[in-house]
């Protein structure tokens, strides 16, 4: 299991290099580091979106798509829909790792898990691009 | 139930309610995603979409939503001062939680408020 059992004099290896591969020290680091990122982006972007729905309330559909359409709204909601999408799939991810123990259903759970928030943030994309581009 | 055996803390019930509301606004963004296309679409689209979430059971979706987002930024917040290091002590732990369960209610009470007020 650990490095310690074995013997200094026969292993040159670091322990660094033992680790690699094995267990979590594989994208651990950066998984970690995305989603903590992706979280920080949503703090500002989400806080700004949840003020815009407020001043949007009971506008009509014109206001709405006027209202995106502005390119600072279009590349802020653009920005939030990948920060998103991208945070969710990896806490999603987590989740099923945490949960989902049978490796068949996991790995089936994760690829469903990546395809929903790709489908989810590209659609997200594209309805953003066309309201912003039809003028 | 697990309540006759199990004390439970706020460090544990809110780290599971992370989760759950994490789940739950991951739902809320396909609803977004959903809303955008009906934007982007127009027409019948978009009246359909605005008459299911504007329904009660859309509307009680919306709340929902919005409570999870509001939490789970806030506790978000918590575990990002967490990260950097801060808060570990047991009494910080415990002040934080509290702060967040009872602003997260209020927030979303808040925006809901200026939100009815302002349109509809």
């Amino acid at each position: 299991m650990s490095g310690g059992s074995q013997t200094p004099v026969t292993d040159f290896r670091t322990p660094l290099k033992r680790a690699r591969g094995l267990g979590s020290a594989k994208t651990g680091t950066s998984h970690f580091w995305l989603q903590r990122a992706t979280a920080v982006a949503l703090v500002f972007l989400v806080a700004w979106f949840i003020g815009t729905l407020v001043s949007l309330a009971g506008a009509d559909l014109q206001t709405v798509r006027a209202a995106i359409a502005r390119p600072c709204n279009a590349i802020l909601l653009a920005s939030l829909a990948v920060a998103l999408f991208w945070h969710a799939k990896l806490g999603l991810q987590v989740i099923v790792e945490d949960y989902v123990h049978a490796r068949g259903p996991g790995i089936a759970l994760q690829l469903l898990v990546n395809f929903l928030c790709a489908i989810g943030a590209l659609a997200s994309l594209f309805a953003i691009a066309r309201i912003a581009l039809s003028g | 139930m697990l309540g006759q055996y199990y004390r439970f803390q706020i460090t544990s019930v809110m780290s599971l309610l992370h989760r759950v509301t994490g789940v739950v606004a991951s739902v809320g963004a396909f609803v977004l995603a959903w809303w955008l296309l009906a934007v982007a679409q127009g027409g019948d689209a978009y009246t359909r979409a605005a008459a299911c979430l504007s329904s009660p059971v859309g509307r009680v979706a919306l709340f929902l939503f919005s409570l999870a987002v509001v939490y789970h930024l806030l506790n978000g917040i918590r575990h990002l001062w967490w990260d950097i290091g801060r808060g570990y002590e047991i009494p910080q732990v415990y002040r934080s939680g509290w702060t967040v369960a009872v602003l997260a209610p209020v927030l979303t009470a808040l925006v809901w408020f200026l939100a009815l007020r302002g349109g509809a």
